[in-house]
Formats: structure tokens, sequence, C-alpha cells
């Protein structure tokens, strides 16, 4: 157990350090997403309490489109040169680079998250009406949801003709229930309409579930060619 | 073996026709929607066979994972096929159904949603196992399977809560049926899963040959090439 | 001498294409082998089944005893046509990380000395920070042979390694590999330049549709027959 531990500190340093070096995947990313900021507010013209209902809904989609883009870097990242054969044929447990990617992806995400959330509070002039507490417990779990099985998907997508369009086509149906609960307790907490308990409930429940399945198949998904 | 084949397609033929005449003539027509109501007959039963199909894809494809089986990855490539089409009938059947008598042609219902998410995951796993490159197509598919059917509780649950904080129109539900209606639909649903059944066996058996087929051209293919050089040198 | 790679029938088929077609034999322990054979023999897919990466459509691999490869493939290195190496991350950045995946410190040399031994052993310099993407495709080559070597392994399997590689070079990497093969590891090298292995290897193993047609210790002999 130790040497998971530690084969995921030293996967997650390099991958960090190689992402520090080209910055690919957190450049697009934030592009991306200002991108959909930007094109969502000429496509609504939102006052403040219509804005507070919708916002759950494009912070969301936009974090998960910039989310995919993300993903395929990590795996990329990988193929190029085939440096993932070095990995397959060490003796190295898979579940160490399946950790390693899912949190380097958490903290892209989350990084991504923190730049864009004052843009979102700009544009859309939001101000959270229910408990703002919430919100960080309800985007870590979303985030986590997010990218625990689109490192997945990702990975399994490595096997199929045109890649990078396969990943949403697999992550976005798995995903309905997640987005669901995303989108629905930050829509609940901005407009204190509602309670986001079960909401944050089941999103803990689907990372819980997914988690577990994941750490489960991922070995027989990085051995298969 | 072989007798049994033509065996179920007769009786699928038999059992479709008089289930049809019993949907059509002998169930009584509904009062208040009229004879739209009909549609009932095709559309509940195609959406029974469809889910019974996906539930055996979802057994076949942890016996493959467990055995590495090819008859189990068979078995659920073939149920995952013929279950989309059913699902499809079904969720085309529900606004045709849906339109007339309630005025509208969808709604955010617990059980149309759930189909529908279940048709997006199946179509997917449709679309995996045509675009993997690789020979591991029947590992990648099986697992995905894994991950649609932990998914299913979590979608019903999350529509159900969904539904109670945003009110939809209710649809269907309530009411009895009058014993023929039951009779109609449950004659129907046997008709359907016969014919799922003859639709799924055909496949399979195809899907036999075509894997035959590729092994033999792939173990020939190379031969070629041999003979001929050994013919010039 | 004993056997240190048994396989036996074995079929590894990409769709309609059958890349090895009931490959059976043996391979002893302790000797440098030359894999030869034109493009789409199946030299790369028998490497590849032999460390382990592809799985096989039938048949089996029993090495170093066993079957189980995952329980072996620590004493395995591997090279193939590709580097394996991270191009942003220098050579003793990308050795280090491997290091690690083998756990090396664990069997008594720390990661950094081991890592710094290997790169000097293909000659070149550990201090070196330029990124490997930069690398020429020679120096290139040789890390990646470092990469393979740095597990110690006793069996060693390899893609093409002079592809790219100048003459001198070459022969440097030769007398490498005797060097090893004497050591007593067992090396299977797949090339196209046969000749720079002449006197070096001590059997040639001819490959040809996805089968092995002939095996000889005498080179010339083999492509008389040819």
């Amino acid at each position: 157990m130790s040497s998971v531990a530690g084969l995921t500190r030293a996967t997650l340093a390099k991958d960090l350090r190689l992402e520090w070096r080209s910055k690919d995947a957190i450049n697009s990313m934030l592009f991306f997403s200002l991108l959909v900021v930007v094109i969502f507010s000429f496509s609504f013209d939102p006052t403040a309490e219509e804005s507070r209902r919708i916002a759950g809904g494009l912070v969301w989609v936009a974090f998960l489109f910039a989310a995919v883009v993300a993903l395929n870097q990590t795996w990329a990242r990988e193929m190029r040169n085939q440096v993932l054969d070095a990995y397959r044929v060490s003796p190295a447990p898979p579940n160490a680079l399946f950790l390693a990617k899912v949190i380097g992806n958490f903290i892209f995400v989350t990084v991504l998250q923190a730049l864009m959330t004052p843009l979102f509070i700009v544009f859309y002039n939001l101000r959270a009406l229910g408990p703002a507490y919430q919100l960080p417990i309800v985007a870590a779990l979303g985030t986590w949801a997010l990218v625990v099985n689109g490192t997945f998907f990702a990975a399994m997508s490595l096997r199929t003709r045109s890649r990078e369009i396969m990943l949403p086509l697999l992550l976005f149906p798995i995903s309905i229930p997640a987005l669901l609960a995303m989108v629905e307790a930050t829509g609940a907490i901005l407009t204190g309409e509602f309670s986001a308990r079960f909401w944050i409930v089941l999103l803990a429940a689907y990372d819980v579930v997914f988690t577990i399945a994941s750490l489960f198949l991922f070995g027989l998904v990085l051995q298969a060619e | 073996m072989k007798r049994a084949f033509p065996i179920l397609a007769v009786l699928t033929g038999v059992l479709l026709s008089y289930a049809m005449y019993q949907a059509l003539v002998v169930a009584p027509t509904e009062q208040t929607m009229g004879d739209v109501q009909r549609i009932f007959y095709y559309h509940v039963p195609s959406a029974w066979t469809a889910f019974i199909l996906f539930a055996i894809n979802f057994v076949a494809s942890i016996v493959y994972l467990i055995r590495r089986n090819a008859k189990a990855d068979m078995l659920a490539l073939v149920t995952a096929e013929v279950g989309v089409v059913f699902c499809t009938v079904n969720l085309v059947t529900g606004p045709i159904w849906a339109r007339p008598v309630w005025g509208i042609w969808w709604t955010w219902d617990l059980r149309l949603t759930l189909t529908l998410v279940l048709w997006l995951i199946y179509v997917s796993y449709i679309v995996l196992r045509r675009f993997s490159s690789s020979g591991q197509t029947p590992l990648l598919a099986a697992v995905l399977a894994v991950f649609g059917a932990l998914d299913v509780p979590l979608v019903y649950f999350s529509i159900w809560f969904f539904r109670t904080q945003h009110p939809q129109p209710v649809i269907g539900g309530g009411g009895s049926l009058d014993p023929r209606m039951w009779h109609a639909l449950l004659i129907n649903w046997l008709a359907f899963s016969c014919f799922g059944a003859l639709v799924c066996w055909s496949r399979y058996r195809l899907e036999v040959l075509r894997r035959d087929f590729d092994e033999t051209l792939a173990l020939e293919a190379l031969l070629e090439p041999r003979s001929s050089k050994a013919r010039s040198s | 001498m004993s056997a240190a790679v048994i396989v036996t029938d074995l079929v590894k088929q990409f769709g309609r294409f059958a890349a090895l077609r009931g490959v059976s034999t043996e391979f002893a322990a302790g000797r440098l082998y030359a894999i030869l054979g034109d493009n789409g023999a199946g030299k790369t897919t028998l490497l590849r089944a032999l460390a382990g990466l592809t799985p096989l459509t039938r048949g089996s691999i029993s090495m170093l005893g066993t079957t189980d490869l995952r329980s072996v493939c620590g004493q395995l290195g591997y090279m193939a046509h590709p580097s394996l190496l991270y191009d942003e991350m220098s050579g003793m950045e990308n050795l280090r990380y491997f290091a690690r995946l083998y756990e090396i410190s664990d069997r008594g040399q720390n990661d950094e000395d081991r890592c710094a031994d290997v790169i000097r052993a293909v000659k070149l310099d550990p201090s070196l920070t330029r990124p490997v993407g930069q690398y020429s495709q020679g120096m290139r080559q040789r890390m990646s042979l470092a990469r393979a070597l740095l597990n110690d392994p006793k069996i060693l399997l390899l893609d093409e390694p002079f592809s790219n590689v100048d003459l001198r070079s070459a022969r440097e990497m030769v007398t490498l590999l005797t060097g090893l093969r004497d050591a007593g590891k067992t090396i299977f090298v797949v090339t196209h330049q046969a000749a720079l292995l002449e006197g070096a290897a001590d059997e040639f193993v001819w490959m040809e549709a996805g089968q092995i047609v002939s095996r000889t210790s005498d080179l010339a002999a083999t492509t008389e027959t040819k």
C-alpha cells in the first residue's frame, strides 16, 4: 500500500512538472472556458434573478467542457513516444498511475475553477442567497465526479480510433446524474430556494461508487491493447 | 438444436399476429383516450423487453470479465444491439401517444428520463464497440457495461428528486386496467420477448460466422504473399 | 543450459490480420538472439508479446519458469521503437521516475547512483540537463537503452536499437550487449542491420509471415538459404 502511495506521489510530481513546463492543459482549458462564459453571456441577457437560476448550469457546462480538454491531455502526454508502455512493462501497480492522473486532473480543474469563478461573478452579477459555505463542497465533489470517470474513460478511449471524440461520448451519458446533482445543488445554493443537502449526498455516493469501480477495473483497461 | 430456430420463428409469427388481434380488436377502447391508447400495447412491451435484454447484457458482461468467454461477449453484444432497437421503439411510441392525449410530446418524467438515459448509455456502448481499434473490444465493452449498470440507481434517485423539486405534468399511472387490456398487454409482451429472442439468436449466429470468417482470413492472409514469393524466387 | 523463454503456439490476431501464426520455440538463457525478417513478419509483435504488452489470441509464454508474465516483469528490460521517454524532461529526470516504478532503491543501490551508472554505461553524460526531446536520434536511442537497463534485467527485449544510430555508436552498443550477454543475460534484438551482430549474436532467428522459419548460429548460412 505504501508503494502505491509513494508511486502515486512520484507520478503526480512528474505530471505536474511536465504540465508546468508545457502548460498545454491549463492554458487551453482556461481559454476554452473563457470562451464559453463569453458566448453564454451573449446568448442570454440575464437579470440578476434569472442568472441565479441558470448560473449553476452555465458554470458546470463550462467546467465540463474544459475538463474534457484536460482529460484528453493527460493521456496524450503518455502516448507521445509510447511512454505508457514503459509503465505497462514495469511491475508498478496500475492504480498508482490512475490515482496520480485523477489527482492531477482534480488539481488542474480546481485551479481553473478558482480562476474562473471571479469572472462568473462579475459577468453574471452573482451572489449566493443560500448557504455559501456549501459551494466549495459541491465544487470539490462535482469535480472529483467528473475527473474520476473522465480519467478512466479517457484511458479507455486510448484504445479506440479518434479517441478525442470518444471521451465525451463515453463520459457524458454516465455523468448525467452527477451533472444533474452539481447543477441543481449550485442552483439551490445560489437561489436559496431549496436545500442542497440531497444533491451533496448523491454526489458523494456517486464519487464513492465510481472511485471504487475504477480502482477495481483500471488494471484491466491499462493492460488491454 | 437446429430445428429449434425455425420452431421459434413460427411461434413468434403466430404470437405476434394473435397479439396484434388482441391489441387492435379484442381489447376495449379506452374511454377518455380513444383508439390512440392502443399504442400502449406496443409501447410498454418494447420497454420491458429492452430492460430484460439490458439485464442480460449486464450479466453476460460480468461473466465475460470473470471467465473471458467469447460466447458471453457475443451475447452481451447482441443483447445491447437488440435492446437499443426495442428501447428506440419505446422512446418513439411514447411521444406519439403523449401528444394527442396530454398535449405534450415529452416530459421529464421519471420513467421517460430513465429510459432515455439508459438508451444513451447503451448507444455509447455500441459506439465504443464500433470505434474500438484493439483486439480488446470485448473487455472494454464489458467494463463500460458495468459502469452503466452502476449508474442506473444513481440516475433513478437523481431524477426522482429532481421531479420533487420541479413538478411536471404527470402522465400515465393510476387507474386499474380492464382484464382484457391486461391480457392483450401480456400477450404482446410475450410476443415481443419471443421476437427479441429470435432476432438476438440470428444476430448471434451471424456474429459467430463473422468471427470465424475473420479468423480464417487473418490466418490465411499471410500465406498468400509467402507462396507467391516462393514462386518468384 | 536451461530455457529462459518457452513460447507455445502463439497466435496474435488483429481483426482480419494475424501478426503471429503459431510460433512455438524455446530460447536458452544467457544468449544473444538476433531476430530478423521483413517488415510485417511479426518481429515486433513477438517482442511485445514477450514483454507482456499485447494480450495473445491463443498460445502461452513461459518466462523464467513461469507463465504469469506479470510476476516476472521486474526482471525484464524492454526497448521499443519509440523512445519511451518524456521529451520535456532531462535524461536523469526520466530515469529517476522510471527507477521509482521498479523500486530499485529497495535492492540496495540508491536511485541516483543507479541512474547515473546506466547513463554512463551507454556513453552519455548524467549531468546533461537538456530535455530528451532535444537530443539527437542516436543519443535518444542510447538513453532509451539506458532506461531498459535500469532494473538490471535478466531478459532484455530490444526493438531496432541501432536504427538511426551512427556506425561507431552502434558498434559500442553491440559491445555493451555482448558484455551483458557474457554476464548471463538473455538478449533479444530485433533488427534490420543483421551484419552489425555478426560474430556477436549466438543465433539468428528468421521470421516470415508470422512464423519462425529458420534458426542458425551462422549469419552467412542463413543468408545463403534465403
